[in-house]
């Protein structure tokens, strides 16, 4: 028995490492946001339809909004964009976009030809405002609540059933959501 | 003879050396302080979207735009910790190539020590053990027939 003993213990750790590490790391593309929790940064940029206008956190505070990174230069984000029209159109929560490292002209080019479910889009031209939210790849949609707390993050592109699945449930019930705008 | 041998010479050695120039462009820091710095600095965080490069290696564009965050931050006077706070607070420990020593990472930098100290003591025993039973082989022989032998 004695024998046995020091293997099984050795054994056993590792299945418990092992373990540990599986459960750690569900999907290795799939980053968990320190930011949750946290009010989101500050920020104050040019809005993409009219450059002399700003968009800023402080504007925001008091409403409940999805905060979704996108460009046209992202194939994922085309892929979402009808969800986001469907859920600019049902009312649920309005969206605003921070268009990533994109060109102005292909921007605006993209939202009159496909629709533009944005109430307004923040500009981030060279990318710095991303790195302040802990963006690292598009699409990626911060669910913030009016007290401009973050309270969600969803990666990778909205499908209708991530939005029903995932999203929705972090936003108030509706006759809340209306209540507030 | 001379034109193909320097042709098959050259051709291996150009074409090897051709990734060089896809290379990221080194920066310049105002300072060799402050260069060295960045160095260290860019060899330290993880690439988010190419996970197992380093910011020094990555050639996607949101790398380059890290790097150009730490090089406004130095230039600006942070230190080297509140570059790796600011990166931390919003990529999470992940971003580091080298997780610090928290809670919930000390089993990570525990382990090894641990399982070391488990090896050796079960070499120790093993080690002991043999030793007895060599010795006890000496101290008395068997005095038996040989097993395959018919008496």
């Amino acid at each position: 028995m004695n024998r046995y003993l020091i293997p099984l213990a050795v054994f056993a750790l590792v299945v418990v490492v092992f373990a540990i590490g599986i459960a750690e790391a569900p999907r290795k593309d799939l980053v968990p946001s320190p930011l949750i929790g946290k009010e989101v940064p500050n920020f104050s940029l040019p809005s993409l339809t009219d450059p002399t206008q700003e968009v800023s956190s402080k504007q925001l505070l008091g409403h409940w909004y999805l905060f979704n990174v996108w460009g046209t230069w992202c194939v994922s984000c085309r892929m979402e964009h009808p969800e986001l029209l469907q859920i600019a159109h049902s009312g649920a929560v309005p969206i605003i976009g921070l268009d990533w490292k994109d060109s102005r002209a292909e921007a605006l080019e993209f939202l009159k030809k496909e629709g533009d479910p944005y109430q307004r889009i923040a500009v981030d031209r060279k990318g710095n405002e991303a790195i302040r939210w802990g963006v690292y790849g598009a699409p990626e949609t911060f669910v913030v609540n009016p007290k401009g707390i973050i309270v969600y993050k969803y990666i990778g592109p909205i499908t209708p059933q991530a939005w029903v699945q995932n999203i929705l449930p972090h936003l108030p019930a509706p006759q809340t959501a209306s209540a507030g705008s | 003879m001379r034109a193909r041998l320097s042709a098959r010479v050259l051709l291996p050695v150009l074409l090897f050396l051709a990734p060089a120039a896809l290379a990221i462009a080194p920066t310049r820091m105002p300072t060799p302080q402050l260069e060295v710095r960045y160095e260290r600095l860019i060899h330290g965080f993880r690439c988010m979207q190419c996970q197992d490069e380093s910011l020094a290696d990555s050639p996607v564009s949101l790398a380059a735009d890290m790097r150009r965050q730490i090089r406004h931050m130095l230039i600006a006077g942070d230190s080297d910790q509140q570059i790796r706070h600011f990166f931390v607070s919003r990529y999470g420990y992940f971003i580091l190539f080298k997780p610090p020593f928290v809670a919930r990472t000390a089993w990570l930098w525990l382990a090894p020590g641990a399982l070391l100290i488990i090896g050796a003591i079960s070499a120790i025993l093993v080690i002991r053990r043999r030793a007895m039973l060599v010795k006890s082989d000496e101290e008395e022989p068997v005095e038996d027939t040989p097993r395959g032998e018919r008496s």
